[in-house]
């Protein structure tokens, strides 16, 4: 079977973000790139399937800049088999994105799409229901634990509800999201960085899809939180109780 | 800047895609297993073997070399994993410089095809650990001096002498053993449980307590001719497979100088003293300062040795000097980022004491720093002041 996973490119999470003047986007000088950690878990599960399933193909899905293929190749580099770099300079929003998935979807043909739940950059968590919403495949999202039925027409996924799990039976295709917990990714290994060099990359520019990408939002401000101040001693109990009531107004 | 990072002048992009995943590989790996074991492992004095199983996976070991299971690394990608690996400890780099660019090197430069096949993949996979004695408890600068003698007896040879300070020593499966016969020094695989040969285990380190170092008697030890290395004939064997090591201690230093610097430099901005951060004096500004010039300076040696090293055009003095600018700069900035936090500076709670005591070590091995100034100094004016 064939298993799409779309990875996109993000700021390491452990980046000091700063903010351009204007106030709309960050400075990308000098920032470290890494894969969407929650995508570089969505790898991860393909990874294993296809070490149990023989005959499964992994192939990488990123849309964005040339620079990507840093991230595609790493994925490469963990053992996926072939990946695909939709190119384009501009901001490509959830539905967007869904949509060149969409249109991939029909020349690969894969029986499942693993996407992480949400990219830790904009943090939007849509993409995934919104590729499932436009092919019309079932989806199930959170997933915690993946696994594939021996027939490979379905699978049970368990996904992280408020306060507990969840567990569902989907036929496949099907669009899948991972949760943290899903697993822990390898790291690429050295020999794996080598091979991953003959692996094909393929690159389509954005505008051979045909497909309509023109936003529909704009960012308007980006604050970055608050400095953290130091705390405050109270003298006792009822001040304690006043404070949180009257400034805090958590009570 | 990025937290983690010191890349002042964007040599970064100097790298390739590969380079920079190999270094992204590493850096992961080492900050999610190496560190929250190392600073124990070192308190115990132990040696970390789980890690060590789990640096063969990621295919540290003999990463540059080709073939026989190797990664095939170019050589900055190499020394960019040699780096990380000493960002951790430059214990777990020198675990992989003894097996990598000391053991493996030598059988993978000097010995025969049966022996590549039979020690190259298990040491690749690090099924089998390898060692280097070279150096002897009276011989240690000036290894042309050693006593270990091989003698030749029909089918075998007979070797007798003692090795001293051979990192991985008592748990190697095969020493790379150095030794005269006659006036010609060659080498030979010694394997674990020859009758005759034995390793004692050097305690009371200070300085790379993670990482195992000892002693290493041969009695008669009597190996086929078969484990004789045959393509080392003279010092020129050995030089080789130092001057490998060398070039991954060049950038490995700078790993540990990273990790010192970058601890030094957050304390700095987070401690108060005098109702200011002691970031905001000068005195405390200009430690950091030297810091980053000597690290970017260091990054730039280690990346053009690197690139001489991939173009085949390096040459040993070349490696000499950027081991030795590169460790007494790391060790210098261990010193100063020890004093910069002042009483926390002592206590394995932070790492910089480790590095410090560490990199005593790095300063001494691979040719001590005066030996490479005397190196130096020869080849630029022609005049020798070693002996
Ligand atoms: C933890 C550790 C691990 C090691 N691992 C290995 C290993 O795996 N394999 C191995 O073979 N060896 C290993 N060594 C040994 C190391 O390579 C030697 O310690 C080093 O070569 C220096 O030799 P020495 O200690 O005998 O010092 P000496 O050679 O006695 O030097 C002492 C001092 O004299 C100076 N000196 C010597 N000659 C001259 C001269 N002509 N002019 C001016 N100054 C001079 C030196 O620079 C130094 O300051 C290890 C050492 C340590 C500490």
């Amino acid at each position: 079977m064939k298993i799409l996973v779309c990875v996109k490119r993000v700021p390491d999470p452990e980046t000091v973000i700063k903010l351009t003047p204007e106030g709309a986007s960050i400075v990308t000088d000098n920032v470290k790139w890494v894969i969407n950690p929650f995508d570089e878990i969505a790898i991860e599960e393909a990874l294993r399937i296809k070490e149990k399933a023989a005959g499964t193909e992994v192939v990488l899905l990123s849309i964005g800049q040339k620079t990507a293929q840093e991230q595609l190749r790493t994925g490469l580099a963990m053992g996926a088999d072939r990946a695909i770099l939709v190119l384009t300079d501009q901001v490509v929003e959830p539905l967007a994105v869904a949509r060149v998935i969409e249109k991939l979807v029909g020349t690969e043909k894969p029986e499942l799409i693993l996407m992480g739940k949400q990219a830790i950059d904009d943090d939007s968590n849509c993409a995934g229901q919104m590729v499932a919403e436009l092919l019309g495949w079932p989806q199930a999202t959170f997933a915690s634990k993946v696994v594939l039925g021996g027939d490979q027409k379905g699978a049970q996924v368990t996904r992280e509800v408020d306060g507990g799990l969840e567990t569902l039976a989907i036929p496949l295709p099907a669009v899948v999201t991972a949760d943290l917990r899903l697993n822990e990714p390898r790291y690429a290994s050295l020999p794996g960085i080598m091979k991953a060099r003959k692996k094909e990359l393929k690159e389509i520019p954005l505008a051979e899809l045909g497909v309509d990408v023109a936003p529909r939002t704009r960012i308007v401000k980006l604050e970055t939180p608050p400095k953290r101040t130091g705390g405050r001693k109270v003298g006792s109990v009822q001040e304690l109780v006043q404070v949180l009531h009257d400034e805090a107004k958590v009570i | 800047m990025n937290a983690g990072q010191v890349d002042y002048y964007a040599i970064d992009e100097l790298l390739s895609e590969d380079e920079r995943i190999t270094q992204a590989s590493v850096r992961s790996f080492i900050e999610r297993e190496a560190l929250p074991v190392i600073e124990g492992c070192h308190a115990r004095e132990e040696f970390p073997r789980d890690l060590i199983r789990r640096m063969a996976a990621l295919g540290v070991f003999g990463a540059n070399l080709q073939g026989y299971g190797c990664a095939g690394l170019s050589n900055v990608a190499y020394g960019l994993m040699m780096m990380e690996l000493e960002a951790g400890d430059s214990g777990l780099r020198s675990m992989g410089s003894v097996q990598g660019s000391l053991a493996m090197y030598a059988i993978w430069r000097w010995g025969s095809e049966e022996q590549k096949r039979r020690w190259l993949p298990e040491m690749a996979a690090g099924r089998a650990i390898g060692c280097f004695g070279l150096t002897e408890p009276d011989h240690g600068s000036d290894p042309g001096g050693m006593e270990t003698r091989a003698r030749r007896d029909g089918a075998a040879w007979i070797l007798n002498g003692t090795k001293r300070w051979i990192t991985n020593g008592s748990i190697a499966d095969v020493s790379v053993v150095w030794a005269k016969d006659g006036e010609t020094i060659r080498g030979f695989l010694v394997e674990r449980g020859t009758p005759g040969f034995s390793a004692h285990d050097i305690k009371g380190k200070f300085s790379l307590r993670a990482s195992i170092t000892s002693e290493l008697v041969l009695e008669d030890v009597r190996v086929p001719a078969a484990n004789l290395l045959p393509g080392a004939e003279g010092l020129g064997g050995p030089f080789s497979c130092l001057n490998q090591a060398r070039y991954g201690i060049a950038w490995g230093a700078l790993g540990a100088a990273r990790t010192c610097y970058l601890t030094a430099l957050r304390y700095a901005q987070d401690r108060r003293q005098f109702d200011r951060p002691i970031a905001g004096y000068q005195l405390v500004q200009q430690k950091l300062v030297h810091m980053v010039t000597e690290i970017t300076k260091g990054q730039l040696l280690a990346w053009r040795l690197g690139r001489l090293k991939d173009a085949n055009t390096m040459r040993p003095e070349q490696v000499s000097l950027a081991k030795r600018a590169n460790v007494a700069a790391a060790l210098d900035i261990a010193r100063l980022a020890r004093d910069i936090l002042g009483a926390n500076g002592i206590v394995n709670e932070y790492p910089v004491i480790r590095h410090m005591m560490n990199l005593e070590t790095v300063i001494t091995y691979e040719g001590t720093h005066d030996m490479h100034t005397l190196i130096l100094g020869r080849d630029i004016t022609g005049l020798d002041a070693i002996r």
